[in-house]
C-alpha cells in the first residue's frame, strides 16, 4: 500500500485493521518531531540581560522552565538542537554564534530572544551591533521584549513546538 | 622521589584552554585563555568585547534624558544603580536638585537593587560550583525584589523609572507592604542561605584560600566595591562621599580581611543586611511631596563644563564622567568607569598558580558584568 497524506492512513482497509488489533501507524518524522518538540535542549549561550531573564525561566521556582521539559540547557553546541540567541550579536560575537550554531547537530532551531537579537533593539544606532540575528542565522521564532519575560520565552518556545509538529 | 625530581625529569609543556566566549561560567560573552601547566593555571588572558556595544558612542546622539534607558542596559543585575549614577552625574552638570521624596524613593529602589545583584551573585557563584539546589534559593528569593520592581517601573529587570530631577512616577501602594515584607523576612533567608551554602563542607573547601587579593595589589589595581572591602580595606563611597542622602542613614560597612573567595562571599552576605537596614530607615522617614524636580522640557548644558559623578554600585564604584558643551541638549562626550571592567585585571594575578578549578571560582566571587565591562 501506498501512503501519502494523513487522509490515506485513516481511510487506508489495512491501517483500520491493524488498528483494531492494536497496532498503531504513523510516520516516523511524526513521531521524532512529536518527542523533539517537548524536549528542546537549549544551548547555554548568553550575552547581555535576556540571559538573566533565561536563568531565572530556568531556575526559578516560580517559572520552572521543566513543566515543558525544555529544562535541559547544555553548555556544548554539540549537545543542544536549540540555540536561544539572547542579546546584541556584536560584530566581535557574530562569527563565534554563527561557528556554534553550525557545530550544533542537525535538526536544529534558533530563537531570538529579545529585541537586541531581533534587530539590534536599542543598540542598532551602534557601531557595534548586528541589526539583529537573521543577518546570520535562520531564526524560526521571534519574541520581542526588553529584556523578555520568562512567560513570553515559554510563548516562543511553545510556538517553536508548534512549529517543529507542524501545526504552524 | 620528591615532586620536583619528578616534574624536573619528566617536563611537559604548557597547554592552553579556552574558557569562553560562550560558557556558561563566565558571566556573559567573556574569553578566558588559560595557560596551564597540568592542573596548574600558569596565566589568564581575558579577552573581552563580545558584548561591546557601543554605549557611549550612542550617548553623544541621544538627549540627557534618552540615554537613561542605555545606562541600565549596563549593569543589568542592579537595575536602578547604574540609572542612579547617570542622573546625578546629569544633575551635578546641570544644576538641578531633585526633590527630597525623589531622593527616598532613589535610595529604596537602589538599595534594592544591591540586594538583587548580590543575591544573584552568591546563586551563581553556587550554581557555578554545582551547588544548583542552592542557586534557586536565591532567585526564589530575587524574585520577590523582581515583583516590586515591576509595580513600580512596569518591567523586571531594567526599570528605567529615574529621571534627571526625581522619578517619573510615585511609588503605587501595593508597593509598601511588599517591601516591608520582604525586610522582614531578609534574615530568616540569610538563614537559609548560611544553611545551604555557608554551611556546605564542599562549598567551603572550594572558597577558603581561593584567589587570594591582597590589599595592597587591590588599591593598585583600583579594586573597589565588596572585592575591596573583602581584602580588608574599609571604603565605602556611600559613608565616604556621600551622595543623594546617604549622609543621613545608620549602616556599617563590613569588612573582612581574608582577601579570598571565602571573604568576597561573606562580604556580600553581609551587605544584604546592611541595605535591608538602610531600607527600613529610609521607608520609615520617606516625605510627601513631589516626586520630581521642575526641570526644562529640553536638557541642555548651560556651559562647556565636565563633571565626574561615582556611586558605590553593587560592583564597585560605578562613575560617569560627562562632558557637556555649551546650549547642547546631548553629552559632547561620556565614558563610564564601569567597576566590572576594573575588577577583572586582577583575574590573572589571582588566578596564577590556583588550579583550574579555582579560575570557575574566582571570576564568580570577582562577580563582574560583561555588559558593564564591555559597555
Amino acid at each position: 500500500m501506498v501512503l501519502k497524506n494523513e487522509a490515506d492512513l485513516k481511510e487506508d482497509a489495512d491501517v483500520k485493521l491493524l488498528e483494531n488489533n492494536g497496532v498503531f501507524c504513523t510516520w516516523f518524522d511524526k513521531i521524532w518531531n512529536w518527542g523533539r518538540a517537548r524536549s528542546f535542549w537549549p544551548l547555554n549561550y548568553s550575552c547581555n540581560c535576556c540571559p538573566i531573564e533565561m536563568l531565572v525561566a530556568g531556575g526559578a521556582p516560580r517559572f520552572d522552565i521543566a513543566r515543558y521539559g525544555y529544562e535541559v540547557f547544555r553548555a556544548s553546541p554539540r549537545q543542544a538542537d536549540l540555540l536561544v540567541l539572547a542579546g546584541p550579536v556584536t560584530l566581535k560575537m557574530a562569527p563565534v554564534v554563527r561557528r556554534v550554531w553550525l557545530q550544533m547537530a542537525e535538526p536544529k532551531w534558533v530563537l531570538a530572544m529579545g529585541n537586541c537579537a531581533i534587530s539590534g533593539g536599542p543598540f542598532r544606532d551602534g557601531y557595534s551591533v548586528l541589526p539583529g540575528g537573521d543577518s546570520i542565522l535562520p531564526i524560526d521564532v521571534y519574541v520581542p521584549g526588553c529584556p523578555v519575560r520568562p512567560e513570553a520565552l515559554f510563548h516562543g518556545m511553545l510556538e517553536l513546538k508548534a512549529k517543529v509538529e507542524g501545526k504552524r | 622521589m620528591s615532586a620536583e625530581k619528578a616534574t624536573h625529569q619528566l617536563p611537559t609543556d604548557h597547554y592552553i584552554v579556552n574558557v569562553g566566549p560562550q560558557h556558561p561560567s563566565t558571566h556573559g560573552g567573556a574569553h578566558l585563555q588559560t595557560v596551564l601547566d597540568g592542573e596548574i593555571i600558569v596565566d589568564t588572558v581575558v579577552k573581552l568585547g563580545y558584548v561591546h556595544r557601543s554605549v557611549e558612542k550612542i550617548a553623544e546622539s541621544k538627549t540627557f534624558t534618552q540615554f537613561i534607558p542605555y545606562t541600565a542596559r549596563l549593569d543589568y543585575l542592579s537595575g536602578c544603580l547604574p540609572p542612579l549614577a547617570y542622573t546625578q552625574a546629569v544633575e551635578k552638570l546641570l544644576d538641578i536638585f531633585p526633590t527630597e521624596r525623589a531622593e527616598y524613593i532613589r535610595i529604596i529602589m537602589a538599595e534594592f537593587s544591591r540586594i538583587s545583584s548580590h543575591l544573584l551573585c552568591i546563586g551563581s557563584l553556587a550554581l557555578d560550583l554545582g551547588a544548583t539546589t542552592a542557586c534557586i534559593y536565591c532567585v526564589r528569593d530575587r524574585e520577590q525584589i523582581m515583583d516590586m520592581f515591576e509595580m513600580v517601573g512596569g518591567q523586571r529587570l531594567l526599570l528605567s523609572f529615574l529621571r534627571v530631577g526625581g522619578v517619573s512616577h510615585d511609588l503605587p501602594e501595593n508597593f509598601y507592604p511588599a517591601a516591608r515584607r520582604f525586610i522582614k523576612e531578609l534574615p530568616k533567608m540569610i538563614d537559609e542561605y548560611h544553611a545551604v551554602i555557608t554551611g556546605n563542607e564542599i562549598l567551603q573547601r572550594r572558597l577558603k584560600g581561593v584567589g587570594r587579593l591582597s590589599t595592597e595589589d587591590a588599591l593598585a589595581y583600583g579594586v573597589t566595591g565588596p572585592n575591596l572591602r573583602a581584602s580588608g580595606f574599609d571604603y565605602d563611597i556611600r559613608r565616604d562621599d556621600p551622595y543623594g542622602i546617604y549622609d543621613r542613614f545608620k549602616f556599617e560597612v563590613p569588612i573582612d580581611s581574608g582577601g579570598d573567595a571565602w571573604a568576597r562571599y561573606l562580604v556580600r552576605v553581609e551587605e544584604l543586611v546592611q541595605s535591608a537596614r538602610i531600607i527600613e530607615q529610609a521607608l520609615d522617614s520617606l516625605p510627601e511631596g513631589d516626586i520630581c524636580a521642575k526641570t526644562p522640557r529640553l536638557l541642555k548644558a548651560p556651559e562647556n563644563q565636565d563633571v565626574y559623578h561615582h556611586i558605590e554600585s553593587s560592583k564597585g564604584e560605578l562613575g560617569f564622567y560627562i562632558v557637556g558643551a555649551a546650549g547642547k541638549d546631548k553629552p559632547h562626550r561620556l565614558h563610564v568607569r564601569a567597576p566590572s571592567f576594573i575588577n577583572l585585571q586582577v583575574l590573572p594575578m589571582i588566578c596564577r598558580g590556583a588550579k583550574f578549578q579555582d579560575l570557575i571560582t574566582n571570576i564568580a566571587t570577582l562577580d563582574p558584568v560583561l555588559g558593564e565591562a564591555d559597555r
